[in-house]
């Protein structure tokens, strides 16, 4: 029965998975490369638009390239009960660009994004996947600094 | 009426890196104990508890599995649902960081009910931070070789709201868009990789095993006619102490919001996020339950400084963005609706305006194609019954500034 398991969860499904690799290019690259997605659609025999169209379909996959740490502000309800919106002007100031954008450097892009479920300690953010809560202005250039 | 702590019993008691302290306060007894039983008893347990699905649907949990153990089928799947988006909810992060191994308890004994040898957790993009440890967790069930016939594996989400709706979700782990589909069939006959598939809620699940050691008549000993056992709900919002509570279901929300999360001055609530009710402060004695209100337990709390016109024009922007645009009725619905609350906000609203939207909301209701946009007029007919003052409010400020 486990030798069954393997081969149908593990080995097939897992090499065949679009998604899956899809977040592993985007782990290794950075961003998904056009070059990345066409090499992808012929390794798995399917169409380029079909692996675009799964790319362009979730938040956390870019087809653009990306700053080194993706911070996205929680904009939902919870969180503007806390004045998230003091809390994102107070990023935008401190790296310079609006939401959509990425710091030339390259360091930073800013993202706004709905509910995190974090709403017991709102306003609330992720720099790539860690938690930051409890967000306020002079909170924001603390955190800002420790990612280098 | 305090807090009933069965699904959190174990939250700040174990290290949730340790199974040793799970297996302490009776970890894994109950998967032994169904092990001993026929897959049929523990169906037949699981039915006689009452339990309904947490998720926010409320589908009786025992049928479920009993479809799908009854579905021919090779290979049977057991999926926990970790996609958690509705807005305002955080409970099932709270638990998946202080208890995995419960969670893992349930879907092993519902995996032996159904007859499944695979189980996926599909945990939300945003919640990646927890994924480590739950590998962990799973590893070390595995090692203590309690996992038999059945494993688990973690499918990390790549953020789309819609894939907390199960038939997206399904699409999602065999790695396509998440996108809702038109049913029957359903996921206990043909579900992920079209084979019968359970997909529970992290709550739900987090209850099987104090069912299976405490029998089904404890469990249904709580609650009230059709709502049996204890609900998890997360508080946030104008309130003192927002977090995670659990309490008896039929318990009033007053005793939730006031009581426990302290809010003073109330003046509305959301329940169940973006499209769920939303309740005036004379309505605080309803119960929470599936007979009253429920969804998946989210609560935002509103005082009396906040304008229902702002809220629920948030609410809508927030609908119309995540509709995932496959129907008419809810594609547009809720972007006209959405526009209709922005011109409230600036001010420039008027009478027609409101009954566009009501006429709009029928529409919907009745038309759409899932329970995104059949739910997403809520808050809207909520509002204008309830709290009809915050709007007409902003139209006479459009009168002011006309005369001036
Ligand atoms: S609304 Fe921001 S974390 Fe929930």
């Amino acid at each position: 029965m486990n030798d069954h398991l393997q081969v149908s969860s593990s080995q097939y499904e897992d090499k065949g998975n679009l998604l899956l690799r899809l977040e592993e290019a985007q782990h290794r690259l950075g961003y998904l490369s056009e070059q990345a997605m066409s090499e992808l659609a012929e390794s798995l025999g399917i169409s380029v638009s079909e692996v675009y169209g799964v790319a362009t379909f979730y938040s956390f996959l870019s087809t653009r390239p990306q700053g080194k740490y993706v911070i996205r502000v929680c904009k939902g309800l919870p969180c503007c009960l806390k004045d998230s919106d003091i809390v994102i002007s107070s990023i935008e100031a401190a790296i310079g660009i609006r939401p959509g954008d990425t710091t030339p450097d390259g360091k930073f892009s800013l993202e706004l994004t709905n509910c995190i479920g974090a709403c017991d300690s709102a306003p609330a953010m992720l720099v790539n996947s860690e938690l930051h809560v409890g967000l306020t202005s002079r909170r924001i250039s603390q955190i800002l600094k420790t990612y280098e | 009426m305090p807090e009933q702590r069965v699904v959190l019993r174990n939250c700040g008691v174990i290290n949730p890196g340790s199974i040793a302290t799970y297996l302490a306060v009776d970890g894994f007894k109950a998967l032994n104990k169904a092990r001993g039983m026929t897959p049929e008893q523990v169906i037949q347990e699981v039915k006689d508890s009452g339990l309904r699905g947490r998720g926010g649907a409320g589908f009786p949990c025992g049928l479920k599995w009993e479809l799908a153990r009854n579905a021919p089928g090779d290979t049977k799947y057991v999926i926990c649902n970790a996609d958690e988006g509705e807005v305002g909810t955080f409970k099932d992060r709270y638990i998946l960081a202080n208890d995995p191994f419960m969670l893992i308890e349930g879907m092993a004994i519902a995996g032996y009910a159904i007859g499944a040898d695979m189980g996926y957790i599909y945990l939300r993009a945003e919640y990646q931070y927890l994924n480590g440890s739950l590998v962990k967790a799973i590893d070390q069930v595995r090692e203590q070789g309690l996992l038999v016939d059945f494993d688990i594996t973690i499918r990390q989400g790549a953020g789309a709201y819609v894939c907390g709706e199960e038939s997206a979700l399904m699409d999602s782990i065999e790695g396509k868009r998440g996108e809702v589909r038109y049913r029957p069939p359903f996921p206990p006959t043909k579900g992920l990789w079209d084979q019968p598939t359970v997909i529970n809620n992290v709550e739900t699940l987090m209850n099987i095993p104090q069912i299976m050691l405490n029998g089904a008549d404890w469990f249904n000993g709580m609650g009230t006619e059709r709502s049996k056992g204890t609900k998890v709900f997360s508080v946030s919002g104008d309130v003192s102490k927002p977090g995670v509570y659990e309490m008896v279901l039929g318990s009033p929300l007053r005793e939730l919001v006031e009581g426990l999360a302290g809010a003073e001055r109330v003046k509305a609530i959301q329940i169940g996020g973006a499209t769920g009710r939303i309740v005036p402060y004379d309505m605080m004695d309803t119960p929470l339950s599936f007979e009253d209100i429920l969804g998946a337990g989210a609560i935002t709390v509103f005082d009396e400084s906040r304008d229902m016109v702002d809220i629920v024009h948030k609410t809508l922007q927030f609908l119309a963005e995540e509709s995932c645009g496959k129907c008419t009725p809810c594609r547009e619905g809720t972007e006209v609706m959405a526009g209709i609350l922005e011109r409230f906000a600036r001010g420039e609203g008027d009478e027609r305006d409101i009954k566009d939207m009501e006429r709009l909301s029928q529409a919907m209701m009745l038309s759409a194609l899932c329970g995104l946009g059949q739910a997403a007029p809520n808050p809207v007919l909520d509002s204008l019954q309830h709290f009809r003052g915050d709007y007409e409010s902003r139209m006479q400020e459009k009168r002011g500034s006309v005369a001036r």
